[in-house]
Parts: structure tokens; sequence; C-alpha cells
């Protein structure tokens, strides 16, 4: 880029009234969105976007657990499923109760909170693979023990799932109805589009204030060096449960929006597959940075959804369809990620942090400034 | 202000330890030397309770550290740095002071998520606090380089800095001049005279004689986990089991 681009960008950055319009086009391009979307493309898309939406919320949740504090959770979905059931017990014809969205959020959050603390606290002392894989485990259980709590006391309905989860309603609004304001009529995934927006908005700002904060600090403290950041006074243990709370928590919200906008949940929206695709999120992304994890929850979503329009491009390309596009997806999405691996390893927006991290000279430096003699309990 | 009573530590069938016991004065500026592998560094990690010792305890003043959890013992007034240097390579010197500030400071997630005005106040303190302190020990105009690429006496001397953020009563100092040229070292020697002005006490693992001779009140010297001299430098320093331990026997 010339020299003269980059100071004019650069002045542009910290122009006041620019980042005031900057500011505007996007307020109004989201306000717009679904209504852009659903007419270009039709409305299913909108509803692919608020699923984007929830995995925008959950990618964030994840970001704080891995990203921020360095603790590599493969078993956070285990608390979207919390928030998910909780939301539908409380919410349905399963125990006949049908309590409102903001009395289930909340707690929603906490009860996910909680059960970050409690599959976090076993694993405080382990690193890396074997924080890995115990993660792994938390979370196949809790699919496994909401699979079978169907008996002697049927619970969660076991595999067949809870249905007819009452839609969220505000004020009197029901989301899963088509509303009529102003004269513009909503469908319900308009509605939902600004509920799970205002929601994600939230989550980016709880983000973003975290993560220049005492706490952000210490989390990354951790992340770069326990011993250190315990030998400078940091209670490791309360921190690191911290993150897992936090991020727990997000998912908890998230997953009692997915149940009420959905109507229907069963175990198998809750597997290992799905943890591993919010972490694919977060390291496509740029994990650690805000804006990547978005990205990387906006594309993973999205891109999968576009490839299966590669019927009719091959239509258009060939004249009739050669591979079946259900079967040429997951190639192309996979072949994607190998790709993204390849050229930018650090994540498509890393954050400035884990940029340096992966850059070549570092990894020698790392190996020549790691010692033997390191000291541990 | 410090005792360590008795402190033996074993790994396996290694003694790396053997009945340690020394008393750090308040105010005093306190030497731990002896050949490498003589246990210097085994014993910081028994005093900062990285290790727990087999038998034997560590106090200050009143408090046993021995047995707590080492963020406990930064809480109570001891801070440490590290042989091989471990800051937090990808923050930057400024960021790496302010989490010394951490365990004298209380704002929690509420705090960071609302930004309320107490939460604000403690932030732009914790800022400053830490630029005093990264000028203090002379490295203030890099408070925004990243801690990786700084000069390695820079990264020593950030070390402490971070250290002194925890506002400690006792700094233990593992090879603070470990790797410095002659004007370095000098200048170490006047940064801790200075930290001794100020009424902090300091224990140090040093190999730099110079360092020892010309800045500790009092030294102890190990060899193969057991003490075997402690006193004045001057006098160690004739001690012949000294000289024996650092430079062997006089061939007959």
């Amino acid at each position: 880029m010339p020299a003269s681009w980059r100071r004019r960008w650069q002045h542009l950055r910290h122009d006041r009234r620019a980042a005031l319009l900057a500011w505007l086009v996007m307020a109004v391009v989201l306000v717009l969105l679904p209504f852009v979307t659903g007419g270009l493309l039709g409305r299913s898309w909108v509803r692919i976007v608020d699923f984007a939406l929830l995995y925008i919320m959950l990618a964030l949740g994840l970001n704080i657990v891995v990203g921020y504090a360095g603790l590599l959770d493969l078993g956070y979905i285990a608390f979207y499923a919390v928030g998910a059931y909780l939301y539908a017990l409380l919410a349905s014809p399963q125990f006949g109760l049908h309590w409102p969205v903001w009395a289930i959020l909340p707690l929603g959050a906490m009860l996910a909170a909680g059960f970050g603390v409690l599959l976090g606290a076993p694993t405080l002392k382990l690193r890396g693979d074997y924080l890995a894989i115990v993660t792994l485990g938390f979370g196949e259980i809790i699919r496994i023990f909401l699979t079978n709590l169907n008996a002697p006391i049927n619970i969660t309905n076991g595999p067949q799932g809870v249905s007819l989860i009452d839609p969220i309603a505000i004020g009197g609004f029901s989301l899963g109805e088509t509303q009529s304001l102003l004269g513009i009529t909503l469908p319900s995934t308009y509605t939902y589009y600004y509920l799970f927006l205002a929601l994600s908005l939230a989550i980016v700002f709880i983000s973003i204030r975290l993560q220049d904060s005492r706490i952000g600090r210490a989390w990354v403290a951790i992340r770069e060096d326990e011993v250190a950041a315990a030998a400078m006074g940091i209670n490791t243990r309360n921190v690191k449960l911290l993150a897992f709370a936090m991020g727990a928590s997000f998912a908890g919200v998230s997953g009692g929006l997915f149940a009420g906008f959905q109507g229907f949940i069963s175990p198998e929206s809750f597997t290992l597959f799905e943890s591993i695709i919010v972490l694919c999120m977060i390291v496509l992304g740029g994990m650690g940075n805000i804006a990547g994890v978005v990205l990387g929850a906006l594309l993973i979503t999205i891109f999968p959804e576009a490839l299966r329009y590669l019927g009719d491009v091959q239509q258009w390309l060939f004249g009739h369809v050669l591979v079946d596009p259900n079967d040429l997806r997951l190639l192309v999405f996979g072949l994607a990620l190998v790709l993204v691996m390849i050229f930018r390893p650090a994540g498509l927006l890393p954050s400035v942090r884990r940029r340096r991290e992966f850059s070549a000279d570092e990894s020698v430096l790392s190996q020549e400034q790691a010692s033997l003699y390191d000291t541990r309990r | 202000m410090l005792t360590v009573e008795n402190v033996s530590k074993h790994f396996g069938g290694l003694v790396a330890l053997d009945h340690v016991s020394l008393a750090v004065h308040a105010g005093e500026i306190f030497g731990l030397i002896g050949p490498n592998g003589a246990g210097k560094t085994t014993l910081f990690n028994v005093i900062t309770a990285l290790y727990e010792p087999d038998s034997g305890g560590v106090r200050l003043r009143t408090q046993m550290l021995s047995g707590r959890k080492p963020h406990e013992v930064v809480q109570h007034g001891l801070a440490r740095t590290f042989q091989n240097i471990r800051l937090f390579a990808n923050m930057t010197a400024l960021e790496n002071v302010m989490v010394g500030r951490h365990v004298r400071t209380n704002a929690g997630v509420f705090g960071a998520i609302l930004r309320d005005r107490a939460t604000r106040a403690e932030e732009q303190a914790t800022t400053r606090r830490a630029q005093e302190l990264l000028d203090y020990v002379g490295i203030g105009r890099h408070a925004h380089q990243l801690a990786r690429n700084m000069a390695y006496g820079d990264q020593r001397r950030l070390e402490i800095a971070r250290a002194l953020a925890t506002d400690p009563v006792v700094l233990a100092l593992d090879e603070p001049a470990a790797g410095m040229n002659p004007s370095e070292t000098e200048s170490l020697m006047t940064l801790l005279s200075r930290l001794r002005a100020d009424g902090v006490t300091i224990l140090l693992i040093e190999h730099d004689m110079r360092l020892v001779m010309g800045l500790c009140d009092r030294v102890l010297v190990l060899d193969y986990g057991k003490k075997i001299a402690e006193g004045a430098p001057a006098v160690v320093r004739g001690d012949a089991r000294v000289i024996e331990a650092y430079l062997g026997s006089v061939p007959t």
C-alpha cells in the first residue's frame, strides 16, 4: 500500500467525524439487514443469519476461555445445552411451566456459569492436551446425561428431546408469529434477528470491557506463564474458574435463545462436533480478537449454507449436476479450513498478540527461551 | 523479618536442602551464594511456596509462609524474580508491571464491565503506579515495548519492577545480575542500594562476587544443600570451607 494511502488511513482512523459516520453506516446496515437479505435471498437466509448470531455469542464465550485465558475447552457446547434445556423445561408442556424469557435467560446464564465452575474445577492442574481431553469428556458426559434423564422420572424426555417449546415473547409480543410494526410486516425470523442482534452486541460490549481490565490482564498473564502469574500474586484457581464461568454464561444465554427460537431441542444438537465447530470459529477467525471471532462465526455458519448452491453453480457451468452438492459442501468446507490454516495460521483477523505468537522468528525465539529448569509444584 | 527454620527438601533420593536455617533482618540485603546445584533456587522456591518443604518452615514476620499457596505469599509481602527471566513475553512492559498490581487491587468482573467510577480510578492509579515503577528502575521510556523485544538488561529490570508492583516488604531476587556486563552490574547495584534505602528488604542469589561483596550486608553459603558459612561478606570470603567449595581443595 503506497505511503500516502497509509497516512490517509491512519488519519481517518483517528478522525472523530469519520468514526461517527462509520458507526452510523454500520447501524443502518444492521437495522436493514434482514429486509435486504430476505428480499434478495429469501427468508430462509434470514434464519441462517439468526443462527449466525447465536454462534457469534457462543464463539465470544469460548473466546474468553480459549482466547483470553488460554484454556483449551473441547466440551463447551455442554453449557449451550444447559441453557437450552433450562429454557425448554421452564417454557414448554414438559412440566407445564411457561416462564417468561426475562426470567429464564438470567437463570440460564447463572446455571451455565455454575456448570462452568463445576467442569472447570477438576481441570485446574491440567495443561494443554490433558485439559482438552478432560473437558471433551465432560462435554460428552453432559450430553449423555441429558439423553438418559428420562427414567425413572422423565426430566429431559431423553433422545426424543423437548418439543413445543414456547417461542420467546417480549411484553406480550410473541416473536414466533409474524408481527406488524408501523405498517411494516416483520416475520418471526426478522424479530428474532433484532433480539439476537441486541444480545450479541451486549456480549461484544462485555467482551471488549473484559479484555481491557484487571481480570483481562490476569487471564493473559495466566496464558503467558502460569507459574509467573501465581508468583505475582494472581489466584490462578479463581481466575481460571472465572474464565470458565463467564464463557459458560454466554453459552447459557445463547442456548436459551436457541430453544425458544427453534421450538424443539434434543441431545443431538449438542454433540462434540458442535464444540469443535465453535472452536474452529475462533481459531479460524482469530483467537483473542473480538472482530476476528465474529468474522469466524459468520463465515463458518454462512459458508456451508452458501455451498448448498453448488448444485446451481454446476448447472450453470456444466449444464447438469456432476457431484451432489451435499457431498461437495463438506469437502469444500474442509478444504477451505485447510487453506486458511496453511496461509493464515494465526486466523483471518488475529489479535496483535496472536500474530506475534505465530511469526516464524517467534517460534525460534520461544524455543531458545524455553528452558529445562521450570519450577512446578 | 524473614526466617527460614530448619528447612529440608528431598527430590526422591536427592537431598536438595538439608536443615537450612537463616534469618533476614529488616532493611538489609542478604546474599545467598554457593556453587551451582547447591540448592539456592530450591530454597527460593520453598520460601515462595512453589515447593513445600519436607520439614521445617518459613516465616515472614509473624506469618507462616510454608503450606500456603504462592499467591498468598505475595499477598503477605514477599515477591520474587526468576533465574531465567519469566516475563509475560507478549505483553508490554507497562502491562507486565500492571499485572503486578493485581494483588493490591480488587476490581472484579462487574467493575470491568460497568467501569464505574471506583474501577476507573483504580485503573488509572494502576497505570500511573506502573509507569512510576518503570521510571524507578530506569526503563520508563520502554513502557510500550513488548517484553520479549526488550534488551536483556532491561528485561531483568522489568522483572524487578513487576515484583515491586506487588508492594513487597521482602524482595527475593534470583541471580539479578546474571548475563550482565560490569557497567550493567554497576547500575543494578545502584538500583538495589536505592531499594534498600527506600526500606525494601532484599534476599538475593548471586554468583557475581563483586555485587555480593559490594552490596550484601550478610551472606550465607550453601553447598550440597547444607549451610557451610554465614556472616559478613568479608569474613565469609576468607572461610576455608567456602574456598574449598568454590575452588576445590588444594591438591597435595
